[in-house]
């Protein structure tokens, strides 16, 4: 059942996703709202998956890299739907709809195996630890897209070029103020992601800070942000240069996610299939 | 019966001419009154625009309403009928509908796409409403002309980019600020095109408008008419951490603002992005100005290319338009042939008939002790009676030319709603 849910909810985030980058050409309304609803219903399938997981093992489950790979994907649509219904962003769908497809894909490839339970999993830290940090990253992950059209669109009126994306890309201020506005709230959340899983690891492991690979690289993008949340405030820095700095700070994310995560040793390390690594 | 269109359009005929028929126009509603008036016009409609005429007539004798038609558009000026007649097109039947779907949806327009037309054909239709002079063909006929337009308007870019350079700056001035109404706009030189530039962004809601002139007495005219401010021009470089959007057109020979003046002027502004739209020849705005980031300089040559580009495209997009008019006018073809009397007498009874099979299929089962060949054969033609009698009457109704008053479409599409022909098929 659990697996059927899963491959349902990559089948539909990956209609969605066909939809919303059909919109993006074609430019009908329709397209949109159809890839919308796809993603909604893929959304829906994968929390029940989640709760299905949860009743299974007994913990909250996302304890292994599938499942995060999983769960990233999860929070990128979920937080595209709260930033759509703020600011009715269709054409942002097109572009955040295939990086959720991506993860999805990529948590395929993963078996779906239990781990060893460990008692720790039990901590209500854990949930605390792992539900702030992702709804982070799926934040960081629409700011990214956006900063990414930020510097389509940007190029294009700069070079005079005004060709393809002029027409279907929002303006340059609204850009800037979404990927301000993701880059506010998700910085707290990282931030609270990190407090917590320090306390999840004193609890678990005796310490709260152990130079884990994970832990260094995260205090890295927690640097990353911080550092552009300053420059936004003191100095007014808007439009190309903090789209450029966000892109920069998500790949970070991304390497401390997937590499720092996988195949570099520490506690953090996720069980990865030994062939894979 | 026949859809005519008589009338004249920018192509057809140059503007003196429709000059005059815009200005002494005889009044659309005594035209109508007119018109409607003729014994051979069921329906008809009228529109007058500044581009174009057109009367569109449902009517028995399409020649002699034509005829009538142009007479009392043009008949009591100075010029002869037949000299009339070389600015007019007369469509008939397909062609007409083609037209009109052609307007409604501006691809008949002179400006390609502007969406006006399709207003000023709604109003016209309205007051034809409210005049009694439209039937069931012109009703439908403009409603898919709405249909037509908005399809071709949604599936199609074709009114959706700029082409006038004023346009094309206003254009991008969303695209950089999105919203313009808390924007401030510093205007160097008074120009008529600066001018014109200035309209149709303050169209768009500007906050406020600065105004820099050599002669100050201009620039407080201008800034006057705009419920702006004026400066003297030595002032600008002073005002440029404040402005938005800087419009400029002096008859300046050398840049009115260099590299240098817009040195550290980012750090001022907090890099809110600054707009510099220049249309004067020579430039008065160094270009390398657009290098440097948050800042964007066009030229007129620039925008003027943004337009040509977009002219183009519109082009392009025009002959999805045309085909989607082509289907549309095959489809309303198909549903006015419905309005025949024949193929409605055909269906009518096809429709009964089927029932008629229908009631037999579930009865006779049930009727075991029918047995011999010949009862059954008394009922199938007993029913066959009942349907036939049935249908005797509306029959004859509909193939009977004087029981219509004249207006034959109309009692049959009644008839079809009554019997809900066009569901069935």
């Amino acid at each position: 059942m659990n697996e059927f849910l899963f491959w349902v909810c990559l089948c539909a985030y990956l209609v969605g996703t066909i939809l919303y980058v059909l919109y993006i050409f074609i430019q009908r309304k329709k397209l949109s709202l159809m890839g919308l609803v796809f993603l909604a219903f893929g959304f829906s399938c994968q929390s029940v998956y989640f709760i299905l997981e949860y009743l299974e093992a007994g913990h909250f489950p996302i304890v292994n890299f599938q499942q995060s790979l999983s769960f990233f994907a999860w929070a990128i649509v979920g937080c595209y739907f709260l930033l759509q219904s703020k600011y009715n962003l269709r054409v942002l769908g097109s572009f955040v709809a295939p990086l959720a497809v991506v993860l999805m894909i990529s948590s395929s490839l993963f078996p779906l195996s239990a781990l060893p339970y460990k008692p720790t999993y039990r901590s209500v830290w854990l949930p605390a630890h792992v539900i702030t940090v992702f709804l982070g990253n799926g934040i960081f992950a629409v700011a990214f897209v956006v900063s990414v059209m930020y510097l389509l669109q940007e190029n294009t009126i700069k070079k005079k070029t005004l060709g393809f994306f002029f027409r279907r890309l929002p303006p340059l201020d609204r850009l800037d103020a979404l990927n301000y506005g993701c880059l506010v709230i998700g910085f707290p959340l990282l931030s609270l992601g990190m407090i917590t899983g320090s306390i999840y690891a004193q609890i678990g492991l005796g310490s709260y800070w152990r130079w884990d690979p994970m832990e260094v690289w995260s205090l890295i993008t927690w640097f990353m942000y911080a550092a552009l949340l300053h420059q936004r405030l003191t100095v007014g820095w808007q439009g190309r240069r903090a789209a450029i700095m966000s892109i920069v700070a998500f790949l970070v994310l991304l390497f401390t996610f997937l590499v720092a995560g996988t195949w570099m040793k520490g506690y953090h390390t996720y069980a990865i299939p030994e062939g894979l690594r | 019966m026949n859809i005519v269109l008589v009338g004249m359009n920018h192509q057809s005929a140059p503007v003196e001419i429709r000059e005059k028929i815009a200005s002494d126009q005889i009044g659309a509603e005594e035209l109508l009154r007119k018109l409607s008036a003729l014994s051979s016009v069921f329906e008809c409609l009228f529109l007058s625009t500044c581009n174009r005429v057109e009367t569109l007539i449902v009517s028995l004798e399409p020649k002699e309403t034509v005829q009538e038609a142009v007479s009392l558009l043009f008949g009591d000026r100075d010029h002869d009928t037949k000299n009339w007649n070389d600015y007019l097109y007369v469509l008939e039947g397909h062609e007409a509908v083609r037209h009109l779907f052609r307007v409604s949806s501006s691809l008949d327009s002179m400006v390609m796409g502007e969406p006006q037309i399709l207003g000023q054909l709604k109003d016209a239709y309205r007051f034809s409403v409210q005049h009694q002079c439209t039937g069931v063909v012109l009703n439908r006929l403009l409603h898919r002309a709405f249909f037509v337009a908005k399809r071709v308007r949604s599936e199609t870019g074709i009114g959706s980019s700029a082409v006038s350079v004023s346009y094309a700056a206003v254009e991008l001035a969303k695209k950089i600020f999105g919203d313009l109404t808390a924007k401030k706009v510093l205007l160097i030189g008074a120009g008529e095109m600066a001018e014109l530039a200035l309209r149709h962004l303050s169209r768009n809601g500007i906050k406020e408008i600065v105004v820099a002139n050599r002669t100050l007495q201009r620039a407080l005219d201008l800034a006057s008419e705009f419920r702006g401010s004026a400066v003297t021009m030595e002032e600008i470089v002073m005002l440029l951490p404040s402005v938005d959007i800087v419009i400029s057109s002096t008859g300046s020979r050398d840049y009115v603002l260099t590299h240098r003046d817009v040195q550290g002027l980012m750090r001022k502004r907090r890099n809110r992005p600054l707009f510099l739209i220049d249309i004067a020849v020579p430039r008065d705005i160094d270009p390398r100005i657009n290098e440097m980031p948050n800042m964007y300089v066009y030229d007129i040559d620039e925008l003027q290319s943004v337009v040509e580009v977009n002219v183009l495209e519109r082009r392009q997009e025009a002959l999805k338009g045309e085909r989607i008019v082509k289907e549309e006018t095959i489809k309303f073809e198909k549903w006015l042939e419905t309005l025949d009397v024949v193929p409605t007498i055909k269906q009518l009874v096809e429709w009964a008939e089927h029932i008629r099979k229908a009631e037999l299929d579930k009865t006779i089962p049930r009727l075991a002790s029918l047995s011999s060949e010949q009862q059954l054969l008394a009922i199938d033609s007993m029913s066959s009676a009942i349907v036939k009698r049935l249908l005797h009457n509306p029959v004859q109704f509909l193939k009977q030319e004087r029981k219509h008053e004249g207006n034959r479409q109309r009692d049959v599409d009644l008839t079809r709603r009554i019997f809900a022909l066009n569901d069935y098929e």
